[in-house]
C-alpha cells in the first residue's frame, strides 16, 4: 500500500493512534493492579476513528463521545495524565474524578463529554450543533456513536432534528460488529447502517474505519461540506472491536477467525504501511510510551478529592 | 421567607399564563442565548398560549417548533445548554416528560458534577400537570415526586400570577436545570402583578395568609384550595390558619416552614401528588427531624390517593384533595 499523503500528517496521526492503544493497555494493566474502578470499555482496534475524525476538526469544533471514550479524548487533544488521574479518581482528574471512565468532559476543548447511556449523546450533539447555528458560528459538531446506538430511538429521532434544522452535525456510526455480545446481523435486519440516513434525507456514507487515512479525508471533506451548509452527514466506519465489551469481558463469542481477520487489519499497521518509515514510527512509540508512564506516575501522586468539598458543592 | 405585602410599583391584573409569556418575552429581550423549543409552541402559540407572540417578535430561530420527539427535543436543549445557550423547552404535559426521563435525570441533572463542575446546565424544562377537566390518566398526573427525588434538578411550582412570572425569570437565569411545573388549572387564574420586572430567587417560600393557629403547608393548585379551606376554617370553626407556600420545592425553605411551625405548632400538609412517596412526606420528615418538641399533633397529610386518575368526574374528584379534605384534616390536627 503506497500513499502520497504528507509524512507529517502520518507521523501526527501515527502518535495518536499508538497514544489511544498504549494508554488503553495502560488502563487495562492499571485496573488489574486495582487502581481503576467501575467499568472500563477499551477502544482497542477502534483507533483510527477517533483519531481521523478529530484530525480534521478546527479548534472551536465540538464532539460528544460514548462509554468507549478515551479515544474520542485523546484524540481531541486531551493530555495523558490529567486523564488517568480522571479514570483513577483523583482531583486532578479531568473532572476532578468525579466522572470516571465512562463521564471524561473537557468543555474546554469542545469535548462536550462521554456518555454512559447508550445513544443519549446524540440529541446533546444536536443541541450543540443548534446553539453554534442560532449564534451564527462557524463550528461543526461530531457525535460519535455506534452500532448499538442505532437500534436507539434517540438515534432516528436526533438525526431527524439535525435534517430538518440543516444542522453542521457529523454522525460518525462506529460499527464495531458488537452491541455488548449481540452483532449487527442479530440486532439489525440491514446491516449497512449508513442507508438508514438515506431516510431521513442525510447523506450518508460506509467508510473502512481501520485506515486513519481514508477517515481522515473523509472527515476533511464532511467538515467542509457541513460548513458549506449543506446539513448532517452521517458516516458508518466499519471497524472491529478487538476485546470484550469491557474489561473484565473475555469476548468469548466473538468469531476467533473474525478476530484474527481484523487483528490483520490492525489500525496501527495499516498507518504503519502509509507511513513506510519504521525507525519514524519506533521513535514515536519510545516517546509515547514514556509520556504515559510519566502520566502513571502523574496519577499515582495526585491526591483524593476532598470529602467536604464536594459535599458543599454538590449537596442539595 | 418574603413579607406578603403588595406590589411595591403599581400592578395590573394579569392571567396566570399571560404573567408567563410576559416573563419569555422579557428574558428573551434581555439575553440572546435564551431560546424557547418545544412542540407547538412557535406557530400555535403553545397548547396553553404561553409561548404565544414570541415567533413573530424572535424569529424562527429563537423560537423553534419540533417533532413530537421528547427525548432528543430535551437533550438538544441539554446540548445547547452545556454550549453556552439559556433554553427553554417545553414538554407539553409532565407526563411527557417521563419519555425524556434520561435526559432529564441522566444528563442534565448529572452534567456539572461528571464535568467536575466545568459546565452547568441553564436550561428550563417548562412542563404542565395535575388534574383538569377529565383529561384522564395520562394527562393529569402530579409527578414532582419524581423530579424532587433526583440530586441535581431544581423545582418550582408556583401558585399566583406574580410568582409564576418572578419565578420563571430566576429558573432562566440559574445555572442549574430547572423543572418548571405549571398547574393546567392555573392558566386562567388571575391576579396582580407588578408593572415592573420583578425576581423572586428561587428557595424563598411565602407566606399567603398569616395566622396563629396552625400552618398550613401547599404548593401550586392546592393554593387557592388551602386559602379557601383557611377562610372557611376562619369563619366556621374560629381557626386562624397560616398558608404557607414554598414556591420551591428544590430549593426548599425549610426555614420559613419550620418558623412557622413553631409559631403555630400545628401542621397540615397538602399535595395534589398521590401520597406515597411524595414531597408531602418528606417535608413532615423535616419537620419532625427539626421541630418535633414543638408540636402539638401529629402531622397531617392531605394528599391524592395512591391510584391513576379516573376519567369520570365523580371519581376524579376523590382522587385529588378537595377543601373539604383539606379543612377537615385542619381540624384534626387542631382538635388533636
Amino acid at each position: 500500500m503506497q500513499t502520497s499523503a504528507d509524512p507529517e500528517l502520518l507521523a501526527r496521526l501515527y502518535r495518536t493512534l499508538y497514544g489511544i492503544r498504549r494508554f488503553e493497555q495502560t488502563c487495562i494493566r492499571l485496573y488489574r493492579q486495582g487502581h481503576i474502578r467501575g467499568y472500563l470499555h477499551p477502544y482497542l482496534g477502534e483507533e483510527a476513528i477517533a483519531t481521523g475524525v478529530c484530525a480534521a476538526l478546527g479548534e472551536h469544533d465540538y464532539i460528544v463521545s460514548t462509554h468507549r471514550g478515551h479515544g474520542h479524548c485523546l484524540a481531541r487533544g486531551a493530555r495523558f495524565d490529567r486523564m488517568l488521574a480522571e479514570i483513577t479518581g483523583k482531583a486532578t482528574g479531568y473532572c476532578g474524578g468525579l466522572g470516571g471512565s465512562m463521564h471524561i468532559a473537557d468543555p474546554d476543548t469542545g469535548n462536550l463529554g462521554a456518555n454512559g447511556i447508550v445513544g443519549a449523546g446524540i440529541p446533546i450533539g444536536v443541541g450543540a450543533a443548534l446553539g453554534a447555528t442560532i449564534r451564527g458560528e462557524d463550528r461543526v459538531c461530531v457525535v460519535f456513536s455506534s452500532d448499538g446506538a442505532a437500534n436507539h430511538g434517540t438515534f432516528g429521532e436526533a438525526l431527524n432534528l439535525a435534517a430538518i434544522w440543516n444542522l453542521p452535525l457529523l454522525l460518525v456510526v462506529e460499527n464495531n460488529q458488537f452491541a455488548v455480545s449481540t452483532p449487527v446481523h442479530k440486532a439489525s435486519r440491514v446491516v449497512d447502517l449508513f442507508r438508514r440516513g438515506e431516510g431521513y434525507g442525510v447523506e450518508s456514507l460506509s467508510i473502512d474505519g481501520n485506515d486513519v487515512l481514508e477517515v481522515y479525508e473523509c472527515a476533511i471533506d464532511a467538515r467542509r461540506r457541513l460548513l458549506g451548509g449543506e446539513g448532517p452527514i452521517l458516516v458508518e466506519a466499519r471497524t472491529y472491536r478487538q476485546a470484550g465489551h469491557h474489561v473484565n469481558d473475555p469476548g468469548d463469542y466473538m468469531p476467533p477467525d473474525q478476530v484474527e481477520h481484523y487483528k490483520e487489519r490492525d489500525p496501527l499497521t495499516l498507518c504503519r504501511r502509509h507511513l513506510a518509515d519504521d525507525e519514524r514510527a519506533d521513535a514515536i512509540e519510545t516517546e509515547v510510551d514514556a509520556a504515559i508512564e510519566a502520566a502513571v506516575d502523574f496519577a499515582h501522586r495526585s491526591p483524593e478529592p476532598a470529602v467536604d468539598e464536594f459535599l458543599r458543592e454538590y449537596e442539595t | 421567607m418574603t413579607d406578603v405585602v403588595e406590589p411595591k410599583s403599581a400592578s395590573r391584573t394579569l392571567l396566570f399564563r399571560d404573567s408567563l409569556n410576559e416573563a419569555l418575552r422579557q428574558e428573551m429581550a434581555r439575553d440572546e442565548r435564551v431560546f424557547c423549543i418545544g412542540v407547538g409552541i412557535a406557530e400555535r402559540g403553545g397548547s396553553y398560549k404561553v409561548t404565544d407572540g414570541l415567533l413573530a417578535e424572535f424569529g424562527p430561530k429563537r423560537c423553534i417548533d419540533t417533532p413530537i420527539a421528547e427525548p432528543s427535543i430535551v437533550g438538544a436543549a441539554v446540548g445547547a445548554a452545556i454550549t453556552g445557550m439559556r433554553p427553554v423547552v417545553e414538554v407539553l404535559f409532565v407526563d411527557f416528560t417521563l419519555l425524556a426521563m434520561d435526559q432529564v435525570v441522566n444528563q442534565a441533572a448529572k452534567y456539572r458534577l461528571m464535568s467536575g463542575g466545568a459546565r452547568s446546565v441553564p436550561m428550563v424544562l417548562r412542563t404542565q400537570g395535575g388534574v383538569g377537566d377529565g383529561v384522564a390518566a395520562q394527562h393529569s398526573q402530579s409527578l414532582e415526586g419524581l423530579f424532587y427525588h433526583i440530586p441535581g434538578l431544581k423545582l418550582v411550582m408556583p401558585s399566583t400570577p406574580r410568582d409564576a412570572r418572578a419565578l420563571l425569570v430566576s429558573a432562566i437565569r440559574d445555572d442549574d436545570p430547572v423543572i418548571f411545573l405549571e398547574h393546567k388549572a392555573l392558566y386562567m387564574t388571575q391576579g396582580p402583578v407588578p408593572v415592573d420586572e420583578e425576581v423572586i430567587p428561587l428557595g424563598v417560600a411565602d407566606i399567603k395568609r398569616p395566622g396563629r393557629d396552625c400552618t398550613l403547608i401547599a404548593w401550586s393548585n392546592m393554593v387557592p384550595r388551602s386559602l379557601a379551606a383557611a377562610e372557611e376554617l376562619s369563619s366556621a370553626h374560629g381557626i386562624d390558619v397560616e398558608v404557607i407556600d414554598p414556591r420551591t420545592l428544590v430549593p426548599l425553605d425549610r426555614q420559613a416552614i419550620l418558623e412557622s411551625v413553631r409559631r403555630t405548632e400545628h401542621v397540615v400538609i397538602a399535595q395534589e401528588a398521590v401520597r406515597r412517596g411524595g414531597v408531602a412526606a418528606d417535608i413532615a420528615s423535616i419537620i419532625q427531624a427539626d421541630a418535633f418538641d414543638y408540636l402539638d399533633a401529629p402531622v397531617e397529610i392531605v394528599a391524592g390517593r395512591n391510584t391513576p386518575i379516573p376519567y369520570n368526574r365523580t371519581l376524579e374528584q376523590v382522587c385529588i384533595p378537595q377543601t373539604g379534605d383539606i379543612v377537615a384534616a385542619v381540624r384534626r390536627a387542631v382538635y388533636a
